[in-house]
């Protein structure tokens, strides 16, 4: 399994005056978490929308395990699953109905599209709810049993848009270790997201893409010590004392601290273990900071790094690229 | 399992390929009649809103409204109320693809390997199905207010055919108003303006002669009209101006046939073209 599942080659798509994608190219290794990392409206859905064979490119090209997504659409379909940020589920019909509906659109034999059904309830902890309309469902439960939806069909490919988007941190992490198991099963999954964490913890390789483009590829780690630092914020009870642990910690960290009033700020790439060192070297000198807080960078601050300009979340582009994509070149 | 999927890709030629299509359609169809039954609001608009109709009609306005020839209102009315019901039900096409789009469920859709027409086909067969639910219930009511066949069951029945067939065309009118909308309440209010005319400025609730010139050259010829009038034609309840000729029902049939192909040929390639870009 060392071929490319996915191969995207300078694919370009326009709604109208929109440019959603802009000759974005990259190629996804079988069996691995490819991360898709970008602001609302940065061409991610589109990405996924033209690879799901649901929207034709204006260029450039792309295949899945090796079936172009223009000339042999339905090749692509038969292996790929699409979960997404909207949880299309039918919240008329059971979570057991779906399951079997989307098994009997992809073809399953009746009797496997109901075992199959039955099978994935019980593996997304679902069995006690499968029998309930979903609009009763929690948001955590719709992504679960979207999630399953698009593995009914057992795709080789899957595609996860934005899968965790509006879940709390504890749904967030069960679908999470669901996503892990699927690709110890060997599957390769597609996996956009506005979250660094998320792609950090997923990912073993990351694109970042910023209005069309990508801006920044490679593993989490480099992506992480090219992009961002560990930023530890001080406050102390006035400005002198922070003044003195300015002075005090000058060496401590590979960038000087940058002092506001009272507030000081440390930047490191070693990560937060310059807070032992740091809180040391105040505790010798009798200094106690009144606050304190340890940040990871975030996707802003990757941003800010790449592109000098903040991580906006351009929510009137993603409703703009919807309303054109009505109009626009559609299979 | 995948070893499954491949030996289904090996079959997808000819008959094989047609019996998914119609796998596919049958699936959606169950998938929007179990929606439907769960959906009480939509059961209960499709199902009293046409009885308070012929009851309001019948018994309010029906002493008002003469009908030439000495036809009974009521025998007048009953064709029209059946034609009426299902133009109004053809809404729930509109909010439902208008729904499915809204949740990004033809987006799963369009991303499974099923039929490309199942879910424009699934659609409007679930409408057709409950189309056949309401005229039945129709029927009961119209018998039950005093409504009475003058000629045969078999012509009847042949009335009750062609409405199912205006039925059905008229909801391809409507997927493609839902799929262009793309939200419920858009394609509900979208919806009205599209129907009121048809319906209202018809033959089917008063003799269009009662009408304006202008009105009457409509009122006449469209869609609704010719379909009440093969009804009525059917079940001899058409009513002849003083000293006019009786139209012949093969013709008024075929008119009203023709009127539902023409909708089906003009919209159907108009809603699978929207559906292939719905987003």
């Amino acid at each position: 399994m060392s071929e490319n599942a996915i191969v995207v080659t300078d694919l370009k798509k326009r709604f109208g005056p929109v440019v959603a994608v802009d000759g974005i190219s990259f190629t996804v290794p079988a069996g691995t978490i490819f991360g898709l990392l970008g602001p609302n409206g940065a061409g991610k859905t589109t990405a996924i929308r033209v690879l799901t064979t649901i929207l034709l490119p204006d260029a450039g090209s792309a295949s899945v395990l090796g079936h172009d997504v223009v000339s042999d659409p339905d090749a692509v379909r038969r292996i790929i699953g699409l979960a997404g940020q909207y949880a299309a589920v039918d919240g008329l019909l059971t979570g057991r109905e779906n399951l079997r509906m989307i098994g009997r659109l992809t073809h399953l034999p009746s009797a496997q599209a109901r075992a199959r059904a039955a099978e994935l309830l019980e593996r997304f902890g679902l069995i006690d709810a499968g029998d309930r309309p979903v609009r009763t469902y929690s948001g955590g439960m719709r992504r679960r049993l979207d999630l399953a939806a698009a593995l009914v069909h057992r795709p080789q490919v899957l595609f996860l848009d934005e899968p965790t988007t509006g879940l709390d941190p504890h749904s967030r992490s069960d679908l999470w270790d669901m996503i892990r198991d699927l690709v110890a099963d060997g599957t390769t999954v597609l996996l956009t997201t506005q979250l660094l964490d998320e792609a950090d913890r997923l990912a073993s390789d990351i694109v970042v893409v910023d209005q069309g483009r990508i801006i920044a590829h490679g593993t989490p780690t480099e992506l992480k010590s090219r992009l961002g630092d560990t930023v530890v914020e001080m406050g102390f009870g006035d400005e002198d004392t922070a003044r003195r642990a300015d002075a005090l910690l000058a060496g401590a960290t590979d960038q000087k601290p940058e002092r506001e009033g009272a507030l000081l700020r440390l930047s490191s790439s070693k990560g937060a273990r310059v807070l032992v060192d740091v809180l040391r070297r105040l505790d010798g000198e009798g200094l106690a900071p009144a606050t304190l807080s340890v940040r990871e960078p975030s996707l802003d601050d990757v941003f800010l790094s790449i592109t000098g300009k903040h991580a906006e979340p351009v929510l009137e582009e993603e409703s703009q690229e919807k309303q054109l994509a009505r109009t626009g070149g559609r299979r | 399992m995948s070893a499954t999927t491949v030996s289904l890709a090996g079959q997808r030629h000819g008959v094989g390929r047609l019996g998914e299509a119609v796998q596919d359609a049958l699936t959606i169809v169950q998938r929007n009649l179990i929606g439907l039954a769960r959906t009480p609001q939509l059961l209960v608009f499709s199902t009293i809103q046409p009885v308070i109709f012929v009851l309001m009609f019948r018994y309010v306005f029906g002493g008002a409204i003469k009908i030439p020839g000495g036809i009974p209102y009521v025998d007048f009315l009953m064709p029209g109320i059946f034609v009426q019901t299902v133009v109004f039900g053809s809404m729930g096409t509109a909010i439902g693809l208008a729904t499915d789009m809204q949740t990004g469920l033809l987006e799963r859709f369009r991303s499974l390997p099923m039929a490309r027409s199942a879910v424009l086909v699934g659609r409007t067969g679930a409408d057709l199905a409950r189309n056949v639910f309401v005229v039945i219930l129709m029927s009961v009511v119209g018998f039950a207010v005093g409504f009475r066949i003058h000629t045969n069951l078999i012509e009847f029945l042949a009335g009750i055919g062609v409405v199912l067939l205006f039925g059905y065309s008229f909801c391809w009118i409507f997927a493609t108003v839902g799929l262009a909308v793309g939200n419920p309440e858009t394609a509900q209010a979208a919806a009205f303006p599209v129907m009121a005319p048809l319906v209202f400025a018809s033959s089917a609730f008063v003799d269009p002669r009662s009408m304006p010139g202008w009105l009457q050259a409509w009122a006449r010829n469209q869609p609704v009209s010719a379909t009440a009038n093969a009804f009525r034609a059917l079940v001899g309840s058409l009513p002849v101006p003083p000293g006019g000729v009786p139209q012949s029902t093969p013709s008024l049939v075929l008119k009203a046939v023709a009127w539902c192909l023409g909708i089906l040929i003009v919209f159907s390639p108009i809603a699978v073209r929207r559906y292939r870009k719905a987003v």
